[in-house]
C-alpha cells in the first residue's frame, strides 16, 4: 500500500466549477476528498478491456507460461489445465454447451482473451493475488490460450496483439429479451388437472446434517445399530452409501469401463493398489508412490480425511466425518465396484 | 406447570448486570440459528457461500450476523485507516475519499434485499436440498446507510461518453463488475452501515456498493475503486460466471435483475413437524422490479390458490412478509407460494422456467417452491411433474 497525501482537492477543481455558467451548475461541491495523482491512479487502475485498453507493456509465450503454470497453477487446475475436483477446468468442453453436461472453460465459453489476462493478474494464484509480473501474466495467458489450441506454442503475446485473439465463443452471448413469459392473469382455481410428485430431496440425500440432533442422519445411525450389535462393527448399508456416493460422482465413474473424469474410474477399486488405474494421468506423485492397497480399512481412513491420510493427494475433497456415512459409502463401493 | 417450574432460577435470583455482554448476542437457546454451508459445493472455504437461516426468521429484516456470506477470496479484514475510495476514468475530476470523508457527506437510508444470482441454483434439476435455508438462503434484507452513488458521480462529473462504471473490491479476488451508468445514477449507494451499525467484515466493511434489485455479485464488497468508462469490461464475473447458459448453447449476459420470487419459510423441512389445528403459513416475497403486489398460497400443489396477507411495510426491492392462517386437518398437503410484483410479473413454475431456460443456466432460478407436509407433520422439498 502506497502512502496517500491527505491534502484538499486541487484548486483546479474549484476554478473549473467557478467557470461553469450558473444554469449548468449541478450539485454543490462538498469540498471533501482530494485529487489523486496520475501515479496513484495508475497503481490502482489494473482493469483490462476486450479492446486491449489497460494492458501494460510486456510479453510472453506459452513456452514461458508452461513453467509458471506448473509451478503456480497445476496444483489446483491439474497438470494439463484439465481441472481437479471442484477446481475449474481451464481447457476442453468444446461442443458441450448445448448438452446436459456443459463444460464452461476458457476455450469453450469465455468470449474474450482479455478476461484471462485481467483475471489471472488480479486474482490468481488463489491466495497470492497480484503477485505475478506483467510478463508472467502474458506468458500464462499465452499458455492457457495455447492449451485451448487458440495460439501457437511460440507465439509471443503482448499488449498490442492480445486483443487480436478471437475466442471461439465470442458470439455465444446475447442480452436477455423481456418479457420472457406470457403476460397473463394468475389462475386462482382448478388450475391443473392433476398433481404428481416427481422428485424428493430426501432421495438425493445431499443436505448437510444439523448438529442439533434428531436429524435424518441420526435416525439412520440409530436404526443401523440394534442393542445386540454392541461392540461389533457397524455394518454399512450399500443403499444408503449410494446416496453418499453422489458427491463422489461429480469426479468419478464407478461402472465397468466408465470414463475417467477428474478422478479415475472406480470399478474394481477394492484390492487395487493406489494410483494404479491404467489410462488415468491425474495422480499426484504421493498417490503413485504410496504403497497403499485399497481395502475397507484404508479407504475408510482416506475418505475420512484424504489430505491427512495421503498428504499431497490431488483429490480436493474435505472428507466424511460421519462414521455411519463412511461405512455406508464403503459398503456401496464394495458392492458397486 | 407442564414442566415449567413455578419459581424458575431466573425469577428467584438476580440476572446478569449491564455490560456482562457488551456487544450482545442471541439467547444461548437459539444457538442453532446460524448460517450454514453445504461443504461439497465448493473447492475451498474461502471461495464459498453459506446460507441465511430463513426458516427461523420473522419480519423482513435479517440480523447482521445471519446475513449469508459469499466470498471469492475469503473475508477481507480491512483497516479503514488504510482504505480509500477512488473514483476516476471518464470524469472531469478524479477523487480519492477516506471512509471518514464519505461519512461526512449527505446520507441516505434504504431497505433492500440482496439476492445472489445463484440462489436456488442447486434446484434446477429437481428437488435437491431439504430446507429453505439451503434452497433460498442466499438472500438477506437489511437497512443500508450510505452515500448516494449519484451524488458521488456528480461530484466528479461524468463525461458524456461515460456509459459504464467498473466497481472493484479490495479483497484478494479484487472482485469487479461492470454497471450501466443508468443504474449507477438511479438508486445505488456506497454504504458504510447496515441495520444501524457499521457493515460487518463479511459484508464488505468498511464500504460496499448497494445495487437495489440487481444480483448480489454486483454489490461489490470492500469497495475501493469506481472507474467510469465507455464500454463494459467483460470481466470474469460477467462472462465465465453470472451468465445464463440456455439450452441452445448460447448464453445470456448482463441478466442483472432479480425477478419476482417467494418462498414459504414455515412450515419448511428444517422446522419441527407441523401440529394439526391452527397454524400460520409464513413466508417472504421480493422483486428486483419494485414492490410485491400480491402473494398467493396453494395447499394442493398449485391447483387452487388463496391470496395471502402482506405485512407492512411493503417497500420496493425489499423483502415483504406474507402470512396465511391455516387450519391443518392432518392430511398431506403440497404448499406453494406465488409472487406477483407491481409490474404484473408472475413468479413462474419450475416447468415454465425449464421450458425456456433448460436446466443448465445455474443463475436466476425464481421458480415456485413446493413443500410437502406429510401425515406425520414432517415437511419435505419435492418437485412436481
Amino acid at each position: 500500500m502506497f502512502a496517500w497525501a491527505d491534502t484538499k482537492r486541487g484548486l483546479a477543481a474549484l476554478l473549473a466549477l467557478a467557470l461553469v455558467p450558473a444554469a449548468a451548475a449541478q450539485a454543490r461541491d462538498y469540498g471533501l476528498g482530494r485529487t489523486p495523482s496520475e501515479a496513484e491512479i495508475a497503481r490502482w487502475d489494473i482493469d483490462i478491456r476486450p479492446d486491449g485498453k489497460g494492458l501494460p507493456k510486456g510479453s510472453g509465450t506459452a513456452k514461458e507460461g508452461e513453467a509458471v503454470y506448473i509451478e503456480k497453477c497445476a496444483s489446483c487446475h491439474g497438470d494439463f489445465a484439465e481441472g481437479a475436483g471442484r477446481y475449474p477446468a481451464l481447457i476442453g468442453g468444446e461442443g458441450s454447451l448445448d448438452t446436459n453436461e456443459p463444460v464452461k472453460t476458457i476455450g469453450s465459453y469465455w468470449p474474450f482473451a482479455s478476461t484471462v489476462w485481467d483475471y489471472v493478474h488480479r486474482a490468481m494464484p488463489f491466495g497470492n493475488a497480484q503477485s505475478l509480473t506483467d510478463d508472467e501474466t502474458y506468458a500464462l495467458t499465452a499458455y492457457l490460450l495455447y492449451a485451448n489450441q487458440l495460439i501457437e506454442y511460440d507465439h509471443t503475446l503482448n499488449q498490442d496483439n492480445l486483443a487480436d485473439v478471437t475466442m471461439p465463443n465470442e458470439d455465444g452471448f446475447h442480452r436477455k429479451e423481456r418479457p420472457e413469459f406470457p403476460d397473463e392473469q394468475a389462475c386462482m382455481a382448478d388450475c391443473k388437472e392433476s398433481v404428481e410428485i416427481v422428485g424428493r430431496a430426501t432421495n438425493i440425500g445431499v443436505t448437510p446434517d444439523e448438529e442439533s440432533g434428531g436429524g435424518p442422519g441420526d435416525q439412520a445411525a440409530a436404526s443401523g445399530s440394534g442393542e445386540g450389535d454392541q461392540g461389533t462393527k457397524l455394518a454399512g448399508d450399500p443403499q444408503a452409501g449410494k446416496k453418499v456416493y453422489q458427491q463422489c460422482s461429480a469426479c468419478h465413474t464407478i461402472e465397468d469401463g466408465g470414463a475417467h473424469r477428474m478422478g479415475p474410474n472406480l470399478h474394481g477399486v477394492m484390492g487395487r493398489e493406489a494410483g494404479g488405474v491404467p489410462g488415468f494421468n491425474g495422480y499426484s506423485p504421493a498417490m503413485k508412490e504410496s504403497e497403499v492397497v485399497w481395502r475397507a480399512e484404508t479407504l475408510k481412513k482416506y475418505l475420512a480425511n484424504p489430505r491427512e491420510f495421503m498428504p499431497g493427494t490431488r483429490m480436493p475433497f474435505a472428507g466424511i466425518d460421519d462414521e455411519k456415512a463412511l461405512q455406508d459409502l464403503i459398503a456401496y463401493l464394495e458392492q458397486a465396484s | 406447570m407442564d414442566g415449567a417450574p413455578a419459581l424458575p432460577s431466573w425469577t428467584q435470583y438476580l440476572g446478569f448486570g449491564v455490560d456482562a455482554r457488551p456487544d450482545g448476542s442471541p439467547s444461548g437457546h437459539e444457538s442453532d440459528v446460524v448460517r450454514r454451508s453445504v461443504e461439497w459445493l465448493t473447492a475451498t472455504r474461502e471461495s464459498s457461500v453459506n446460507f441465511t437461516p430463513l426458516h427461523e426468521l420473522d419480519g423482513i429484516i435479517t440480523p447482521n450476523g445471519l446475513c449469508f456470506e459469499r466470498h471469492h477470496g475469503g473475508m477481507a479484514e480491512v483497516d479503514p485507516a488504510d482504505h480509500r475510495l477512488m473514483i476516476h476514468g471518464l470524469v472531469d475530476e478524479p477523487i480519492v475519499l477516506t471512509v471518514e470523508e464519505l461519512r461526512r457527506l449527505p446520507q441516505e437510508n434504504r431497505f433492500c434485499f440482496l439476492e445472489c444470482a445463484a440462489n436456488t441454483g442447486m434446484e434446477w434439476h429437481g428437488a435437491q436440498l431439504n430446507g429453505c435455508q439451503y434452497t433460498h438462503g442466499m438472500v438477506h434484507c437489511v437497512q443500508y446507510t450510505g452515500v448516494s452513488l449519484k451524488l458521488l458521480l456528480e461530484q466528479v462529473g461524468v463525461k458524456p461518453e461515460g456509459k459504464w462504471l467498473l466497481a472493484e473490491g479490495a479483497d484478494s479476488a479484487a472482485m469487479t463488475r461492470s454497471i450501466p451508468m443508468e443504474k449507477a445514477l438511479d438508486d445505488c449507494l456506497v454504504a458504510y452501515s447496515m441495520n444501524g451499525e457499521r457493515l460487518r467484515p463479511e459484508q464488505g466493511y468498511p464500504l460496499r456498493l448497494v445495487v437495489p434489485g440487481f444480483e448480489g455479485n454486483m454489490w461489490i464488497k470492500w469497495l475501493r475503486r469506481l472507474e467510469v468508462g465507455s464500454k463494459p469490461w467483460h470481466h470474469r464475473e460477467e462472462t465465465s460466471k453470472y451468465t445464463d447458459l440456455m439450452p441452445d448453447g448460447e448464453a445470456r449476459r448482463f441478466t442483472w435483475l432479480m425477478d419476482a420470487k417467494s418462498v414459504i419459510t414455515s412450515p419448511s423441512p428444517q422446522l419441527p413437524p407441523v401440529e394439526p389445528g391452527f397454524n400460520v403459513i409464513k413466508g417472504i416475497a421480493w422483486s428486483g422490479h419494485g414492490r410485491v403486489k400480491r402473494v398467493d398460497v396453494s395447499l394442493d400443489g398449485g391447483v387452487n390458490w388463496k391470496t395471502a396477507t402482506l405485512h407492512q411495510p411493503v417497500l420496493p426491492k425489499c423483502l415483504t412478509r406474507f402470512t396465511l392462517d391455516w387450519e391443518w386437518d392432518g392430511s398431506p398437503v403440497l404448499l406453494q407460494s406465488r409472487c406477483i410484483d407491481e409490474t404484473g410479473y408472475i413468479q413462474p413454475t419450475p416447468a415454465e422456467l425449464q421450458e425456456v431456460r433448460g436446466t443448465e443456466s445455474i443463475y436466476h432460478n425464481n421458480g415456485i417452491q413446493t413443500w410437502q407436509v406429510k401425515e406425520d407433520g414432517t415437511v419435505e422439498n419435492v418437485r412436481l411433474g
